[in-house]
């Protein structure tokens, strides 16, 4: 039989403009993942550039700032009078970032590990859905959440031990808003852990809740560390739960009942406020986001660290 | 309670039991779904012998294998019926010690009696030491001495020791795919089983590795009473010392592996171990 008249002609495509087409589109794949490193870039321009302003009044000292336990930007007008020290911010996001954890850890990890290990695939398919509803909620409605239902709830067990805003209510809210970021994260890390290893277990007499708890989490490890990471930098970063409800006392202290201005709440009500760009009260709050951001990249940074130092290969 | 412990007080000489029936399988049939995987198999697996199951993809070998220990139980849709039971070591050969498919059998307790190793090694992701201490940790009460003994024991055992001894706070996922075979079993040993169930325990080993493994399996059974899976002839014909031959669920024939390796009494038996298909 003949060859087809196609194979026959052997009229075969230009390569040539093939070979540039291709180039051309690897160029712009590439200018586009260059976008994420430029905006990186840009943000640590901006925010350098403008605590210049901050840090080069005669009026501050980096000690003072790293030390010093009263921050008055906001309160006192004269900028004689203004204390910048960042620790009551500090601690702050502190007091509400580990009540945020404590509520967001444990109970993510579990619902992770119930997810994963034992929910039949019908209760999967509404626990699921339901997880990513609060993590649609827009933050704002979960701050009035906090105003209106926890904190009052937490005044009532307590017999009144509460202030109306204080950094429980928010931690609590905001470990409502991590908690489908820890139990997503956590149950895609252990979900990818190969069912070889669960045959393993229960070829060695595990039960299915020995075979979660002893092979399928340690085995998951990295993953769920990461996703305890990821969730504190959320944490620390959530902004309109705590400007609405962790209230706006810069106060050094670990009492979780009372107030608690954040660094994120500080630099909401710093823009609010009255005071003019240019000035060195102005100009405090990106000395408070170059703060928050060195703290979110060590813990990036960390994460990287433990994932290298345990991530296991499978084939 | 269905499991007792007749055979774990009575001391026996393993050589006098040899070749006394172990495992007892009665009328059996298997399904995933709605499809048949075995169809009415009867055969008995005796002791301190290594039994190959051999026969193409899909035969129903490694669905016999896998519910001799319930392994099954984590298949959706896989059902049974029939009779899988283990016997005491009683010489009338009769009296059932473990009814292994009563759906009230304690699976964990059956599990440490009959230990299986899988078709790719499958250490966890913890150290050589952990991997292997594994199961005792879960199941026995032990002194950290004791522990290091039975370890120490185990990969001995699995001729794994010389190779592991120097770094046993190592990574067992730093191993070769031989040894952490061999490892595997180390893991199955320090459970203390009567049965070894292996599934494929070679098909991803190269061929050093699968000769280390094969002779392993020889030197166990000894001790153990040992079942293999196995798609590869030469292997059969070299390690075991009965042979079952399935085909579309059926068992075909059994017998001395000698026997059924040269002059078989089904014709598809010859073909088959003659490589004429499968």
């Amino acid at each position: 039989m003949a060859l087809p008249k196609a194979l026959q002609e052997q009229d075969f495509k230009s390569t040539t403009t093939g070979m540039l087409s291709e180039r051309l589109i690897v160029s712009c794949l590439a200018l586009c993942a260059l976008t994420t490193v430029l905006i990186t870039v840009g943000i640590i321009y901006m925010l350098i550039s403008q605590s210049v302003g901050f840090f080069s009044s005669d009026q501050i000292t980096l000690r003072e700032f790293v030390t010093g336990t009263e921050w008055t930007a906001l309160q006192s007008k004269q900028l004689q009078q203004s204390k910048f020290g960042i620790l009551p911010l500090l601690s702050g996001t502190l007091r509400v970032t580990t009540v945020a954890m404590l509520i967001a850890l444990p109970l993510g990890l579990i619902t992770a590990i119930y997810l994963s290990e034992f929910a039949s695939p019908w209760i999967r398919s509404w626990l699921k859905p339901t997880l990513e509803i609060i993590a649609g909620v827009p933050t704002v409605v979960f701050g009035y959440f906090a105003i209106l239902v926890i904190s009052p709830s937490l005044q009532w067990f307590s017999g009144g031990g509460f202030a109306t805003f204080n950094a429980t209510s928010a931690g609590i809210a905001v470990g409502i808003l991590c908690l489908p970021m820890v139990c997503s994260l956590s149950e895609d890390a252990m979900r990818a852990v190969p069912n070889s290893l669960r045959e393993g277990a229960y070829g060695l007499g595990c039960t299915p809740y020995e075979t979660a708890v002893k092979v399928v989490v340690p085995a998951a490890f990295s993953g769920i560390v990461s996703a305890f990471l990821l969730a504190f930098s959320r944490a620390i970063g959530e902004t309109m739960i705590v400007a609405l409800a962790a209230g706006t006392l810069p106060t050094f202290s670990a009492d979780p009942t009372r107030q608690a201005q954040t660094m994120t709440g500080f630099i909401v009500e710093m823009i609010k406020s009255e005071n003019e760009y240019g000035t060195v009260q102005h100009f405090s709050l990106y000395a408070v986001a170059v703060t928050l951001f060195a703290i979110t990249f060590l813990m990036t940074l960390l994460g990287q660290m433990i994932r290298r130092r345990f991530q296991e290969s499978y084939e | 309670m269905p499991l007792s412990s007749t055979t774990d007080t009575t001391p026996t000489d393993p050589q006098s039991q040899r070749g006394r029936t172990l495992i007892r399988i009665q009328n059996f049939n298997a399904w995933y779904g709605d499809f048949q995987a075995l169809q009415d198999l009867t055969l008995d697996i005796p002791r301190h012998q290594v039994t190959a199951f051999i026969g193409p993809s899909g035969c129903g070998k490694s669905t016999l294998l896998k519910w001799i220990n319930r392994m099954n139980d984590l298949t959706p849709g896989a059902r049974a019926k029939g009779g899988i039971s283990l016997l005491s070591d009683r010489p009338d050969e009769q009296t059932v010690d473990v009814d292994i498919l009563d759906p009230n059998v304690d699976v964990v307790k059956l599990r440490r009696k009959i230990g299986i190793v899988f078709q790719k090694p499958n250490p966890f992701p913890k150290s050589i030491f952990d991997n292997v201490a594994f199961g005792p940790r879960l199941h026995l009460k032990t002194t950290k001495s004791e522990l290091d003994e039975l370890v120490e024991w185990a990969l001995q055992k699995a001729a794994v020791w010389d190779e592991v001894k120097d770094r046993l706070q190592g990574p067992a996922l730093g191993l070769s795919g031989g040894q952490q075979q061999r490892l595997c079993i180390a893991r199955a040993i320090a459970m203390g089983p009567e049965v070894l169930l292996m599934d494929e325990p070679c098909s991803a080993l190269d061929p050093a590795s699968t000769l280390a493994i094969e002779d392993l399996m020889f030197e166990l059974r000894s001790q153990y009473t040992i079942v293999v899976v196995t798609h590869n002839m030469q292997q059969a014909s070299r390690c075991s010392d009965r042979t079952a031959f399935f085909f579309e669920g059926r068992l075909i024939e059994s017998g001395e592996t000698r026997k059924m390796f040269t002059n078989p009494d089904k014709n598809q038996t010859d073909d088959y171990v003659r490589g004429k298909f499968g």
